[in-house]
């Protein structure tokens, strides 16, 4: 039987205020939202607390909001209670700037290459992470490809042959 | 009421000159027990006749490979029987599908392994000029890392258009000077590469 989303909702406003907000129920599934610094803290009350016990991390990975001054990144946590098949979406933002985010490893151990996957494609900082480097791209790449100040089809390229593409 | 398939029951024999076809001879002069020609040409006859393929395959023209590989379209008539997985072995590096740019430096390192003379062809969209992955993590044509003598068109291309590309290299290699790889605008164009 899965855990009642209202019961959720009334667990995490107990224990941190005013620092979770946003609920929102999404298809039956909850997702909420909480300051950067405190997400290590949110996660460990969810994988400790008896009657939560959300202590599988299914996926992480961010989100880019590039109108959305001081919150361009979001950083997405898919938590799975097995026992009683419960999902949960946590989310916290951080700016561009200034993308340093605890790392989720030392609780999940899964989050060590989610995290650098996401450090991969987003840029995402995972402060604490023991080995925060590119996953699936190339070594010299020197940007983060899917932050959407990069176009599909970007004409400033040059290691593209515009002839083949019908554009010469 | 006539059976709807017709049999035929006098089939004509087949003749075994329609089935064989001999490489023509190179330009010489000729008399009895003797036979003189260019030795480029000689030389050209030999590889172009027993190309060594080395399929380079990452997806769908390698499928398409396969299917011009088999008995239906057969690549073996064309003299390149054997197809080795051992770029040591082989003359003609075949680079059918994607290649990501993560795998660039392994085609690389596979075409210097090769032995000289080497031919490559690039079966695709893809493996000629990215194709339709003009992203981030495609190499966009496989004249970036390494040289190519042929391309083929195509999304995939049909097995038909896999041969004519073999046999534009098969052109390409019986017209070759033998001279040619000890040139220099060959040592230039793979200091181009960056290879030695």
């Amino acid at each position: 039987m899965a855990i009642d989303n209202q019961y959720l909702q009334i667990k995490l406003t107990e224990k941190f205020g005013d620092l979770v907000f946003n609920f929102e129920d999404s298809y039956g599934m909850l997702s909420f939202e909480a300051p950067k610094e405190q997400n290590l803290k949110v996660l460990q009350y969810l994988y400790d607390e008896p009657t939560l016990g959300f202590q599988f991390l299914t996926d992480l990975c961010a989100v880019n909001y590039p109108d959305d001054k001081g919150r361009e990144l979001a950083v997405v946590y898919h938590l799975h209670n097995l026992q009683t098949n419960t999902r949960i979406r946590f989310k916290v933002f951080t700016s561009i700037e200034n993308t340093d985010v605890f790392t989720a490893s030392k609780l999940f151990s899964a989050a060590d290459w989610m995290e650098r996957e996401t450090f991969d494609f987003y840029g995402v900082n995972f402060v604490g992470h023991h080995n925060l480097k590119r996953i699936l791209n190339v070594d010299e790449m020197d940007y983060f490809p899917l932050r959407k100040e990069f176009p599909l089809e970007d004409q400033t390229r040059i290691d593209k042959d515009d002839e083949m593409f019908g554009r010469g | 009421m006539s059976r709807p398939v017709r049999f035929n029951i006098h089939p004509i024999e087949a003749k075994i000159s329609d089935a064989i076809g001999n490489a023509p001879a190179p330009e010489g002069y000729g008399g009895d027990g003797f036979f003189t020609a260019r030795l480029s040409d000689v030389v050209g006859l030999a590889r172009k006749n027993s190309l060594w393929p080395l399929p380079f395959a990452t997806s769908c023209c390698g499928i398409e490979f396969m299917g011009t590989m088999g008995s239906h379209y057969d690549l073996s008539r064309f003299g390149s029987e054997r197809v080795g997985f051992s770029p040591r072995q082989c003359d003609l590096l075949m680079v059918m599908g994607t290649i990501a740019k993560k795998m660039g430096p392994v085609l690389k390192q596979v075409y210097l392994q090769m032995a000289e003379p080497r031919w490559v062809i690039a079966v695709g969209a893809c493996a000629s000029s990215g194709g339709i992955f003009d992203t981030y993590s495609v190499l966009q044509g496989i004249d970036q890392v390494i040289p190519v003598d042929v391309y083929v068109p195509g999304c995939p291309p049909r097995p038909e258009a896999i041969l004519d590309g073999f046999m534009k290299i098969q052109d390409l290699v019986g017209q070759e000077s033998i001279r040619r790889r000890n040139g220099e605008q060959y040592k230039a164009l793979l200091n181009g590469y960056g290879i030695e």
